[in-house]
């Protein structure tokens, strides 16, 4: 074993990006929570995005198109799920597993001809100076856009929810929807909107990795992190800066892993790429105790009576 | 404009007609799915439904269906009483696996002894290595109020990499030729879950199940344990009011859907699959997710819904080689089939009305 | 006579099988302190509904000022400047109170400006409010000022009031007055509804009476008796109930310092509650919403678990007993909320009846149940308390809510309960019925049981109570005789005016 090969530098900066699909996918899904839906589908909605955005990069040539495409493909799957549980008042914990099993049968489909093509590149951040520094500039100013957009998104739910009329009424609606209904507040165009957000999320995230994390297509490609997204916000206890803390954390498990796998360390490689999955059950266990953050009206089927 | 209107009563006649307008919508969107894949949509709606029950090679086909849906069966009852109460186990397909390894490894264990004992023992052990699976989430969930649904899945990935582990390491054959995967079960008599009669795909997965639907209907109507389930799930304010303790009941519900997926794993391990591989698990834990619910958590309505999605699998696997319908067409399908199954369900509880008055 | 502010003619809103107002017609003057009075299922809620635009009327019109008036949504009620203080508060628990009355605001101003207006109004009119606590944690009455300077700070035309006194004690009630009273005299109107009759004579100036749906008389309160309006209201004479005086026998329920925490975030836990009720006599503990109640009947039906000694039931401890053991022991209860907690809203009322008569109707042997006799049980219920319902097998959700409250409430009765403990058990329940109901109460206690009657109700548990006891944050203040105890005492019983003040007028 050679732990020597390890370079910390490398370590913090790639942490950074193998935390930033979770993290995009988390904050969209806690924005539909806040707003007091649960939805499940995210797996489902991120594998979706990844095969949009990976085909659609593919056949244009712009991974900008195929991240827009991302966008858009995990927002129209998510209408189904608005539509089962905000219309037909379906189950939301039935229908976001039921959307996450359509996901993944869906981008199969979908995928069919893609497996094994180099999807073109996403340009890096490239500032002459600062991007040249040592440490620094591997870390902060050496990562493709989607790096800082993710950041930014943090930033700017976190803004929305704490310093906007409308995170105001998205809160008021998770936390009580017969009060915001009495109050005039259209519950399910609010909800409807959250859910279409956090599908776009979820398909950027999925997008994330098969054009830039790994970068190719090949079938249920996000083993697992919609769910882990999903871990993130019980984590975040719904607080956006949280989600972001959350992401390196699993970030860096992740990379540690890679990192101990390739370097030969003397544990079996399942063992530590289970670790991630078991970390993460670890984080919910410490986190549950405090469960005074999650939305009141969470998961609670909404309809008009009176 | 279309409004809901709650009913006051839920309708019986829609309990039993929604999964049938689910199935018809399925085959009518699938159709032009697989339309839109350039297959004609009659000839495979006809090879997925018809031709593994009916064709030329139906003799063939028909035991498939029950050792297809065996395990689906046995893990979607095992889910409903859970789901009834509002308790989420969604990692059945890692308590199949741990099952599966379990069961597996105590019958290999005893290798090359041949005694009428091994097999019960196998059953055990399988039963057992579901249920400790499924425990985890249990206990977790009692003691720190952990999310069910969250811990039960990643266990599922956790379970994945154990297989692989188990398949390169421990129970891998030793006269293998350095191929991962276990020693043959079907090779070794007393540990083989053979079938209880010649050529009818009945083996002892397809008994359990058979036993587990009976089990269930006597729980869920006549035995106070049931009906403080389906109380739980209807009101659990009300549970707790008539005594229910909402720990035991989770400990309960999550441990008897593991054992019953894990007893699934090790019939289907010790029976159709043989032996413990890499690639061993192949979705049913999930699938019976879409049973459970397709059979509206009810017994009876789930040895029918599994049967039907054995159709599905069978009939997608002949129209995959006759056909060249891709697999993952097939996995949508029934993906699709829950979609609808949810959104005609509203039908139950509600009435559709039109025009501008308000629901009551 | 100047145009009347609010003037409603022929309103008529019909639900599928029931129609909630029918040909509704009145005025409400600038400056009026209107009451709007009858029973509960009178149609006052719909019709103060269809004013602030939640619900749209199937015929009739109204007009605000001489213009017509026929709001699609709230919002459009609030600019034409009417306002609503809702008997269920549309309150959001984990908000602040700035962020709570913002969003009952078409243009709110910055939070910091608007909590400085918040102090402003609720200093005004002695109301006084922090604007950022957390409104989960206020009491009853504070979490009312919320929604009362919500309103205000909108300067409304007209203030609905949709049962402002539930919740309050009668140092409050005064308070409340006092505010609604300086507002008449800035010229707003107010749209009083209440079942509380001496209330209405007390500060209403005009009166609609309502009953099934129809208005069937108006007065002037002032000008009229408490009783001439409630025959009006209920249109048949009241049966007042009844019952022989008997010496209390021996102590059947004992609480002793029962201290318990409440499981939810902004419960209120109980603390050192001592207490003993003797065959024979019926005990009524008062308090405002949210003083304790539900963890009270939490923990004597073994939802709560104590420690064993502090629940004592026929000399036998059983505070750490779970629900089904003291059933058996025969110590039942009847929760406040029907649907949910009290009854299952889905299962039929042979299911509901075996929710709590399993153990001691003989309908589990052996773990398993015996629908036979839980249909029989059920039959037996809805024979004798007069359950209007088609049958044992529909749902408890079908039932009206008084016909659903004789069902539970009869199902505990009829167990032959040695102790009986009922939470509210006449909340949202037509005269008829509540009447039924006390009277089951104390012919319960006449046969030589115990029984405790937790009521916001305070007529209610003159009625019914021979000692007297009030809850206030989770503390029981002194047990008294109910005979001779007036308003003022019960009141400070109840906590007093806690720290109100009356309006700077």
């Amino acid at each position: 074993m050679d732990l020597s090969a390890i370079n910390p530098v490398l370590l913090v900066a790639s942490l950074m990006v193998a935390a930033t699909a979770v993290m995009i996918a988390a904050i969209g899904e806690l924005i539909v929570e806040r707003a007091g839906v649960l939805n499940l589908g995210v797996e489902g909605m991120m594998i979706t995005g990844a095969i949009c955005g990976f085909a659609v990069a593919v056949q244009t040539g712009s991974p900008l198109l195929g991240f827009v495409a991302a966008a858009g493909g995990g927002a129209l799957l998510s209408m189904l799920f608005a539509f089962l549980t905000q219309f037909a008042l379906a189950n939301q914990v039935a229908s976001g597993l039921a959307l996450t099993l359509f996901g993944l049968g869906l981008s199969a489909l979908l995928g069919q001809g893609y497996q094994g093509i180099k999807p073109p590149a996403t340009p890096r951040l490239d500032i002459p100076m600062l991007s040249d520094l040592p440490v620094v500039g591997r870390i902060l100013f050496g990562h493709d856009l989607m790096v800082y957009f993710g950041l930014a998104l943090v930033a700017a739910t976190w803004a929305f929810l704490k310093y906007t009329r409308a995170g105001l009424v998205l809160r008021a609606v998770g936390e009580n929807h017969d009060a915001a209904h009495a109050l005039g507040y259209k519950v399910i165009r609010i909800r409807v909107m959250a859910i279409a957000f956090g599908g776009a999320c979820a398909g950027l995230g999925g997008a994330y990795i098969s054009l830039i994390r790994v970068p190719q297509w090949t079938e249920g490609m996000t083993a697992g992190i919609g769910w882990i997204a999903l871990a993130l916000v019980v984590f975040a206890s719904w607080k956006p800066w949280r989600v972001l803390l959350g992401a390196y954390l699993f970030g860096g498990v992740t990379v540690l892993q890679l990192n101990l796998q390739a370097a030969g360390l003397a544990i079996p490689v399942e063992y530590l790429s289970m670790s991630p999955y078991l970390i993460t059950i670890l984080v919910l266990v410490i986190m549950s105790a405090d469960k005074s953050r999650a939305p009141a009206s969470l998961g609670r089927v909404f309809h008009a009576t009176h | 404009m279309v409004r809901l209107e709650k009913r006051l009563q839920p309708s019986a006649v829609f309990a039993w007609a929604t999964p049938v307008m689910a199935v018809i919508a399925t085959m009518i969107f699938g159709g032009l799915l697989f339309a839109a894949l350039g297959k004609d949509p009659l000839v495979a709606i006809r090879t997925i439904f018809w031709d593994p029950l009916f064709g030329q090679y139906a003799f063939f086909y028909r035991p498939q269906l029950l050792v297809k849906g065996g395990p689906l069966i046995l893990i979607a009852i095992g889910l409903s009483l859970g789901f009834r109460a509002g308790i989420w186990n969604i990692g059945a397909e890692g308590q199949y696996i741990m099952g599966a390894i379990c069961g597996a490894g105590a019958g290999l264990a005893f290798y090359p002894l041949e005694a009428w004992y091994i097999f019960p023992i196998m059953v055990l052990a399988g039963a057992l290595g579901g249920w400790v699976w499924a425990m985890i989430p249990g206990v977790l969930k009692v003691k720190f109020g952990t999310n069910e649904i969250l811990v039960s899945l990643m266990l599922v990935y956790v379970a994945e990499q154990f297989l692989a582990s188990v398949s390169l390491g421990l129970l891998k054959n030793p006269q293998g030729f350095g191929f991962p995967g276990s020693r043959n079960l079907q090779q070794y008599p007393s540990a083989h879950n053979a079938e209880i009669f010649e050529g009818t795909g009945m083996h002892w997965g397809v008994a359990a199940a058979l036993i587990a639907v009976i089990f269930a209907y006597v729980l869920l109507s006549r035995h106070q344990l049931g009906y403080h389930i389906r109380l739980t799930g209807e009101a659990p304010r009300a549970a707790k009011f008539a005594g229910v303790s909402p720990s035991r009941l989770i400990l309960f519900c999550l441990g008897i859907s593991g054992a019953f997926a894990g007893l699934a794993g090790m019939f289907e391990a010790s029976g159709p699959a043989g032996q413990i591989t890499i690639d061993f698990n192949t979705g049913y834990g999930f699938t019976a997710i879409i049973v459970a619910f397709l059979g509206r958590l009810h017994p009876v309505g789930i040895l029918l819904a599994g049967l039907l999605m054995a159709l599905t699998y069978i009939g997608g696997e002949i129209a995959q080689s006759s056909l060249g319908l891709p697999s993952a067409a097939i996995q949508m399908f029934q993906g699709m089939l829950l979609f609808f199954l949810l959104a005609v369900d509203v039908l139950t509880g509600y009435r559709i009305r039109f025009g501008q008055r308000e629901a009551a | 006579m100047s145009e009347p502010l609010l003037s409603i003619r022929g309103l008529t809103k019909a639900y599928p099988g029931v129609v909630a107002n029918s040909d509704v017609s009145f005025d409400i003057q600038p400056g009026e302190v209107h009451a709007l009075l009858g029973e509960n299922g009178a149609g006052k809620s719909t019709l103060v509904k269809m004013i602030y635009g939640l619900v749209k009327p199937d015929s009739g019109e109204m007009r605000v000022r001489g213009a017509p008036y026929a709001p699609p949504e709230p919002q459009a009620a609030r600019a034409a400047g009417v306002a609503m203080v809702f008997q269920h508060f549309s309150l959001f628990d984990a908000l602040t109170v700035a962020e709570n009355i913002a969003l009952g605001m078409a243009d709110p101003p910055a939070m910091r400006d608007l909590a400085k207006r918040i102090r402003e109004v609720s200093e005004t009119y002695g109301l006084p409010l922090d604007p950022w606590r957390v409104v989960g944690d206020l009491s009853a009455g504070e979490r009312q000022r919320v929604e009362i300077i919500r309103c205000l700070l909108q300067n409304p035309k007209l203030l609905i009031m949709d049962e402002p006194t539930s919740v309050l004690t009668p140092q409050e009630v005064n308070i409340l007055f006092e505010t609604l009273r300086k507002l008449k005299s800035e010229g707003t109107s107010i749209l009083y509804i209440s079942h509380k009759l001496e209330e209405i004579r007390a500060l209403c100036d005009e009166a609609t009476i309502l009953r099934l749906g129809k208005k069937v008389a108006t007065c002037t309160p002032r000008d009229t008796t408490a009783r001439e309006m409630a025959e009006l209201m209920v249109g048949t004479e009241l049966h007042v109930p009844s019952r022989e005086y008997r010496e209390p026998g021996a102590v059947r329920l004992a609480l002793n310092g029962l201290s318990v925490k409440s499981p939810g975030q902004f419960g209120t836990s109980l603390k050192g509650i001592t207490l003993e009720v003797r065959a024979g006599e019926v005990l009524g503990l008062a308090g405002v919403a949210g003083n304790g109640q539900d963890e009270l009947l939490g923990a004597l039906s073994g939802e709560l678990r104590s420690a064993s000694a502090m629940v004592v039931l026929d000399g036998t401890e059983v505070g750490a007993a779970g629900p089904g053991e003291r059933r058996r022991m025969g110590l039942l209860t009847a929760p406040e909320e029907r649907l949910g907690h009290a009854a299952a809203p889905d299962m039929s009322l042979t299911e509901n009846a075996a929710l709590t008569g399993a153990e001691r109707k003989g309908i589990v042997s052996g773990g398993f149940l015996n629908w036979g006799r839980a249909r029989d049980f059920a039959k037996e219920v809805i024979a004798r308390f007069d359950v209007r319902t088609p049958g044992t097998e529909n749902a408890a959700r079908s039932l009206s809510g008084g016909n659903l409250q004789k069902f539970v409430i009869g199902r505990e009765v009829m167990q032959d309960p040695q102790v009986l403990v009922v939470n509210q058990p006449t909340w949202g329940v037509d005269a008829m019925a509540a009447a039924v109901i006390r009277q089951a109460l104390l012919d319960l206690a006449a046969g030589g049981a115990a029984v405790v009657v937790i009521s916001q109700d305070l007529d209610e548990l003159m009625e019914v109570s021979d000692r007297f006891g009030a809850l206030n944050e989770g503390r029981l203040s002194e047990i008294r005789p109910a005979k001779g105890l007036t308003v003022d005492e019960i009141g400070l019983m109840m906590g007093g005016s806690h720290d109100m003040e009356v309006a700077h007028v």
